[in-house]
């Protein structure tokens, strides 16, 4: 297969599985929270090996431009989302995720 | 030839360092590796002509999310305990592999050379820096992106008070 944006969007389908995967099966919130940045990064790298091959032998900025705000927003949800995990450990001593039921019906 | 062979090495270490942040039992290791992998995945920026992007994903994500990330590691670790999988561990495994197998299925079978032609954005020559062209993309008046940058700026102010009221000690 001739190497384009055929490898990169496998590659990008592959980071995002292994993120999945963490995500659905780890019980630390931290870790959870890792697992969705590299889900995000996923992201990204499609993103941008779209820009990269969509118009031959030029590059197309929008996606690029997507991936910046893509990083903002990944920026405040780490933020918001460590700020949560910190504040449901100082009130349970445990960041696991399968002891944090209290909102269970 | 040379962006071929740097993509197989980035890729195999990025891969590698993934399943290691997934299957690890440690997870300060684990946040190490992840920032390992941050930074391959500046270097596949690198390779994709993205010179301004690989600098960000250096200094956003490899710096200011890596560090917050060991902080949070730092405050709230029980290093008995680790990082283990739940009880969800096979059917997680089934629903990734099966979206993993979605996806490439798709991008095999996708035609992509159909859809060119239809840009209405700002475009550079391949290996021409991409700074001053991103500007261009964000701030132009008919084409760029004011509103949804103005947007960003109020998400990360909501996300800076948000990140404070929800740890500040209310005693």
């Amino acid at each position: 297969m001739h190497f384009g944006l055929e490898h990169y969007l496998i590659l990008s389908a592959v980071m995002f599985s292994i993120g999945l995967y963490g995500a659905l099966a780890k019980r630390n919130a931290v870790a959870i929270l890792m697992c969705i940045e590299i889900m995000l990064n996923a992201v990204n790298i499609a993103l941008v090996a779209f820009a990269r091959y969509l118009v031959p032998n030029s590059v197309l900025l929008t996606g690029q431009v997507f991936a910046i705000f893509i990083i903002t927003v990944a920026a405040a949800e780490a933020a918001v989302g460590l700020a949560i995990i910190i504040a449901i450990y100082r009130s349970r001593q445990s960041v696991d995720v399968e002891q944090a039921d209290s909102m269970k019906g | 030839m040379a962006v071929e062979i740097a993509f197989w090495i980035l890729a195999l270490i990025m891969v590698g360092a993934a399943l290691a942040v997934v299957l690890l039992r440690d997870v300060f290791r684990a946040a190490l590796l992840l920032i390992l992998c941050f930074f391959t995945i500046a270097g596949i920026y690198i390779t994709l002509n993205a010179d301004f992007l690989a600098a960000v994903q250096v200094l956003i994500y490899a710096g200011a999310i890596g560090i917050l990330l060991i902080f949070a590691i730092m405050l709230t670790r029980n290093v008995k305990e680790g990082n283990p999988f739940g009880r969800l561990k096979i059917p997680a495994f089934l629903v990734s592999l099966l979206v993993f197998a979605t996806i490439v299925g798709v991008v095999v079978s996708t035609n992509w050379a159909t859809v060119t032609g239809v840009s209405q954005g700002v475009e550079v020559p391949v290996g021409s820096a991409t700074t001053g062209a991103i500007a261009t993309a964000l701030f132009d008046q008919s084409k760029g992106f004011v509103l949804p940058f103005e947007i960003a700026s109020i998400v990360l102010l909501a996300a800076l008070i948000g990140a404070i009221v929800l740890v500040r000690d209310r005693r």
